[in-house]
């Protein structure tokens, strides 16, 4: 049996992930959903009524469905593949298309690409074609089957934060199946963990997915890494940033010696706009003829407030000196920090993570 | 005298031009049963390999079939329905049509089986009915190798009308039995390449529907 007495309360305008090992039947669940496959027993109710009480082309004409590999239709061009459900739904071939223009550049595909073939589009610009063609009917629920599985990771990533942009416009009631925790737990609002049978093994946010699995199997589905991957739902936000071993470039003597003993073994130097050039010890830097070459590496800062604390530490880590830079949302520097200071506010974030106001999303 | 000559004596008779044996008359006729020929046999076989090929069962049967169809000698067959029906149309078009249902049972079949099942999966998804999937999503892409069957039959079926004349009809055939019998191998030679340049026309006119018909998307992707 594929899918066992599986009982799922699906909530609206949000992205609900299914994930689980192959063979778990997340798939199965999902096109029970739009009635690909007909379940023996059990209802599934669309706000309150039974899927079955409606035709089932109706049905999936509401249902926007994307898979893996998009499936496009190769012998229509990009535009007419967007059009097919208003196209479906009668409209006309002219509004169809007008449509399906509005969509392309929802999705953030070139308006030149119309009329091209799918052959001639890369993997990532077939799936958001494929995206497109699935909200062409202003669907309420969107359904997608792995759609993001075929493309490389950095493609994916793209497409990944292109859905939470979208998500974020339209909200839509999203099912989304994956067998990537990264990706389920990027994206989904609530994640529905999955074990062989359809069985649900833990329905929950992903922050507290991270921080409480429910059992041993959930446990040894999110990874080694869990807890560092959990950072990433706490903002940076709260982190106390040092200003002070900060300075410019052009400094005088007297602005490095006075900030030589501001907290920290190392002065971040930089430019004249306050973007970061590098690391250097107070007493090797000699006003006025400060050698950008002779700096060290200041790494990639991550972005005060924005940024997760997973980023920070990330960032802590990778500095040779174990500082962290943060810079705002131009670049600037906006204060540095040590790992110490980080490894607190983590410990911090953890003893309030019971409340949801440090959850980044 | 070598082939060619005939070929040049043949067609420079002015003779060979008019009349109810003349060459116009001849190629119309041919023509007339090629087409008649293949359509019976894509009613037949077009249908029968659409729909087993879209829910992907019989293809064992339909193997079979095909396998017994091109086992029968066609010229067997010819004499056979001419004893049991007698002279006319119908004993000449049964041996054809069973000539050219195979070629575009089995490749119908076998087009539709190699459609990529992704595309269909969405069409379905997305609330297509399945008359619609199958002749929007499915038959455009398999469009190719379908003319691909259609086209060799086409091409049997014109090099093989030749025996129509054999039961007192008419078409390209005529010329190589009138031929035989009366030892003008001018007549035969002559009849035999008209039937091959009919046979390559077919080809021509085949690459031209193949042009117009398939979509520039599935053209350039196959």
């Amino acid at each position: 049996m594929a899918v066992d007495r599986l009982s799922l309360e699906i909530p609206d305008r949000s992205i609900t992930v299914l994930v689980g090992p192959s063979g778990c039947g997340k798939t199965t669940t999902l096109r029970m959903i739009n009635r690909m496959v007909e379940p023996t027993e059990g209802t599934i109710l669309i706000d309150g009524v039974d899927s079955r009480q409606q035709p089932v082309n109706i049905l999936r004409r509401s249902m926007g469905y994307v898979i893996q590999n998009a499936g496009l239709f190769q012998h229509r061009t990009i535009i007419d593949n967007i059009a097919t459900v208003p196209r479906l739904l009668g409209w006309s071939k002219d509004k169809s298309r007008a449509r399906a223009r509005e969509l392309m550049e929802r999705v953030g595909l070139d308006a030149a690409l119309a009329k091209r073939y799918p052959y001639q589009l890369s993997g990532g610009q077939q799936q958001r074609v494929g995206v497109a063609r699935a909200l062409a009917a202003d669907p309420p629920v969107l359904l997608m089957d792995e759609p993001f599985s075929a493309v490389d990771p950095v493609v994916r990533k793209g497409l990944q934060d292109e859905l939470l942009r979208i998500q974020e416009e339209l909200g839509k009631t999203i099912v989304f199946v994956t067998h990537d925790i990264d990706e389920a737990v990027k994206i989904g609002t609530m994640v529905a963990v999955l074990r062989t049978g359809g069985r649900l093994a833990q329905f929950a946010p992903p922050a507290e997915l991270l921080s409480s699995p429910a059992d041993a199997f959930v446990e040894d589905f999110l990874g080694a890494d869990r807890g560092i991957r959990r950072l990433s739902f706490f903002s940076s936000a709260g982190l106390d940033l040092l200003t002070a071993p900060i300075v410019a470039v052009d400094a005088t003597a007297e602005q490095i010696a006075a900030r030589a003993d501001a907290g920290a073994p190392y002065l971040l130097v930089t430019d004249v706009d306050g973007k970061p050039l590098g690391w250097s010890e107070p007493g090797r830097l000699t006003a006025g003829r400060i050698d950008r070459g002779q700096l060290l590496s200041h790494g990639r800062p991550f972005v005060a407030g924005q940024e997760s604390l997973r980023a920070a530490l990330d960032c802590a880590v990778l500095s040779p000196t174990g500082w962290a830079v943060a810079v705002d949302g131009e670049g600037r520097a906006a204060g540095v920090v040590s790992q110490q200071a980080i490894g607190e506010a983590i410990r911090g974030a953890h003893e309030d993570s019971v409340g949801p106001a440090k959850v980044l999303r | 005298m070598n082939v060619l000559d005939f070929v040049s004596a043949f067609f420079s008779d002015s003779a060979h031009w008019q009349g109810y044996d003349g060459i116009p008359t001849r190629l119309s006729e041919h023509l007339g049963y090629t087409l008649e020929a293949l359509a019976f046999a894509a009613v037949i076989g077009l249908p029968v390999g659409l729909v087993t090929g879209h829910y992907g069962r019989g293809g064992n049967a339909l193997s079979l079939i095909a396998t017994a169809g091109r086992a029968l000698p066609t010229f067997g067959l010819l004499v056979l329905m001419t004893m049991l029906i007698g002279f006319g149309m119908l004993p000449v078009m049964i041996p054809l049509v069973v000539l050219a249902v195979p070629p575009i049972l089995v490749t119908t079949y076998e087009a539709m089986r190699s459609v990529d099942p992704s595309p269909v999966d969405a069409a379905r998804g997305m609330g297509m009915a399945e008359t619609r999937i199958l002749l929007q999503v499915e038959v455009p892409v398999a469009l190719p190798l379908i003319l691909g069957g259609l086209r060799s039959a086409a091409i049997q079926i014109v090099s093989t009308a030749t025996i129509a004349a054999y039961v007192s009809l008419g078409g390209l055939g005529r010329y190589i039995i009138d031929g035989l019998y009366q030892r003008d191998y001018e007549k035969v030679v002559g009849g035999a390449s008209l039937t091959a340049g009919m046979a390559l026309a077919t080809l021509a006119v085949f690459w031209a529907i193949t042009k117009v018909t398939v979509s520039p998307g599935v053209r350039r992707s196959a």
